[in-house]
């Protein structure tokens, strides 16, 4: 070894290692005896962005939910700045979530609340601010997601799937969380508003030093917002012994990656999968009732 | 001839011999059993939270008075409707008999007594789990299948203390209003068929009503119902916790939270009708007796 070699060494040993702000431990969820994910180590310091891509069904939402605490692990840990968030009790668990911001598929707003009250859930829940200055935090949250002060007054169901969704983005971002987590943000939404929540997202994270963990099918989102592409696997369809994470790096490596699973998924061809589908479906054939009988009954 | 069975015939149930069919039937009657207590004890569990929260924790700014109104105010003519009508029907099934007997006049003093001890707290509370109990089911699973309930959890609120809570408390503290009001529009309908329509002496009526319905059976009924109240908010809201994923399940999980209530009220009436009964025996061993 060169005295150069052995200098940069003693300084790479110096520079302090900046903890993650999320660590999953060998994470493995079960439902029912049924294996959704399986020994899952995954490390994401803070201030990156990562995708999670992979088929319906193989546990990408489950993941993001035992992140926040919405599901518990059968087995494995899962370290928030260090801190194992499931060993944590009711009223540290309610603080900790104040730093979380989510997303949900159909942004899970409340029917029986304004647009206004949704917005302003979080910061009268935890007493952070009164009267006009819920008012004030509310019209700039959704003005950063571009809704007018219109919408307000209403109620969920009179907006269209786009403006909800960005409602969702605006009632998430509210307390200026530190990890923000979409659950397929861009599903269901035209070209346009798809591209518009892909801005938001990149915007959020460009603002402050927000980490985002971000669920998708749409391979556009994760190669523009994302500086991490993690794709899983359905558990039920690996291999003994393989790892359900099949890919985990940027996604200009989805291009030249070998593995043909994720060229497959990235490129959207069906290929084998579906002789595959045809295969499993008919063999359970005679086993199950006609169609027709069940049409009958 | 081919011994491979035809596909018909494959599809035929298998035969079972006796020791098998046996082994099966305690199989899932055990399945069945089961998942009873598993339930039931799901339920205290929940139950149990719920209590937790409720002595630790002040409810949620601007939970209560919807709640109340839904439950309370949105009930009252529902509950009054069908008291007066109860009232009625009991007049019209009772007096043949107690005309062939000759004692009309105790008419008021059977149907007032009924009303009070168990008709209007179990009115009540029929039609509370009938309005409000399927309702909250119904909205709680809405709320579970559409994530709004995780997304509640997801932001620091708890779900138990910010949505069961206050339906309980309103469940619990405006029962017994509706009973007083199932008794006294019971009361009503009662007396006014039985004096106006069947022409019974006003001043019997009223004075036997007096003699045989004491203040033990007017509070025997507004006990009772604290107890109804607390079961339907309780299974209401837990059959909405844990409801099934979609349209079907939302339906099923109004369905059971009041077929369950419903199980679970006449049940109660029974157990606290024979402790209140005890209750009355020993400390007024020589209480009133109608015949």
């Amino acid at each position: 070894m060169t005295n150069v070699d052995e200098l940069a060494t003693d300084i790479a040993r110096a520079r302090p290692v900046a903890k993650p702000l999320i660590e999953l431990r060998n994470m493995t969820l079960q439902f029912a005896k049924q294996t959704i994910l399986s020994n899952i180590n995954l490390t994401i310091p803070r201030g990156q962005t990562v995708a999670i891509i992979g088929e319906s069904g193989c546990g990408k939402t489950m993941l993001l939910k035992s992140v926040v605490g919405l599901m518990t692990p059968t087995e494995g840990a899962m370290l928030y700045d260090g801190v194992d968030i499931h060993s944590l009790g009711d009223v540290e668990m309610t603080k900790l979530r104040c730093k979380f911001g989510f997303v949900f598929q159909n942004a899970a707003l409340f029917d029986s609340m304004t647009i206004g009250q949704n917005v302003a859930f979080p910061v009268v829940q935890h007493n952070l601010a009164n009267g006009r200055s819920i008012d004030r935090m509310v019209i700039e949250g959704l003005a950063e997601v571009g809704l007018p002060e219109i919408v307000l007054h209403k109620r969920p169901s009179q907006l269209s799937g786009g403006m909800r969704k960005r409602v969702g983005i605006a009632r998430a971002l509210i307390l200026q969380p530190d990890l923000m987590l979409y659950d397929e943000p861009t599903t269901g939404l035209d070209p346009i508003m798809s591209d518009v929540i892909n801005e938001l997202m990149l915007r959020t994270r460009l603002k402050g030093k927000v980490t985002s963990l971000i669920v998708t099918h749409d391979m556009r989102t994760a190669r523009k917002v994302a500086d991490r592409v993690v794709m899983l696997y359905p558990h039920s369809r690996l291999a003994r012994s393989e790892n359900q994470v099949i890919y985990d790096g940027p996604p200009e490596g989805l291009d030249t990656t070998k593995d043909k699973r994720v060229r497959q998924f990235v490129e959207g061809e069906a290929g084998e999968r579906l002789m595959e589908l045809q295969r499993s479906s008919l063999s359970g054939f005679e086993e199950t009732p006609r169609l027709s009988d069940t049409y009958r009954a | 001839m081919s011994s491979v069975p035809s596909r018909s015939q494959s599809r035929l149930a298998p035969q079972y011999s006796w020791r098998e069919s046996l082994t099966q039937w305690f199989t899932e009657w055990g399945d069945v059993v089961v998942d009873a207590v598993t339930t039931l004890g799901d339920m205290a569990i929940f139950a149990g939270r719920m209590f937790v929260w409720m002595f630790t924790a002040k409810p949620c700014k601007g939970t209560i008075l919807p709640n109340f109104y839904h439950v309370g105010v949105l009930s009252l003519p529902v509950v009054a409707l069908t008291g007066t009508f109860i009232g009625m029907v009991l007049a019209v099934t009772s007096i043949g008999q107690f005309r062939t007997i000759g004692m009309e006049s105790k008419l008021g003093a059977v149907i007032n007594y009924s009303l009070v001890r168990e008709l209007g707290p179990v009115l009540a509370a029929t039609m509370l789990a009938g309005r409000v109990g399927s309702a909250m089911a119904a909205v709680l699973g809405t709320m579970r299948v559409t994530e709004q309930i995780d997304a509640l959890i997801s932001m620091g609120a708890n779900p138990i203390h910010y949505l069961v809570v206050p339906r309980f408390l309103a469940c619990i503290l405006l029962i017994p209003a509706l009973t007083v009001m199932a008794d006294f529009m019971g009361i009503v309908g009662g007396y006014f068929y039985s004096v106006v329509m069947l022409g019974i002496d006003h001043y019997q009526y009223l004075n036997n009503s007096r003699q045989f319905v004491g203040g033990f059976d007017f509070f025997s009924g507004i006990f009772k119902s604290f107890f109804f109240g607390g079961t339907i908010a309780v299974v209401s809201c837990y059959r909405g916790f844990h409801c099934q994923a979609g349209a079907e399940g939302v339906g099923r999980a109004a369905t059971a939270a009041f077929v369950f209530s419903f199980v679970l009220i006449l049940g109660l009436d029974l157990m606290l009708s024979i402790f209140l009964d005890a209750v009355y025996t020993s400390f007024w061993p020589h209480g009133a007796k109608l015949f």
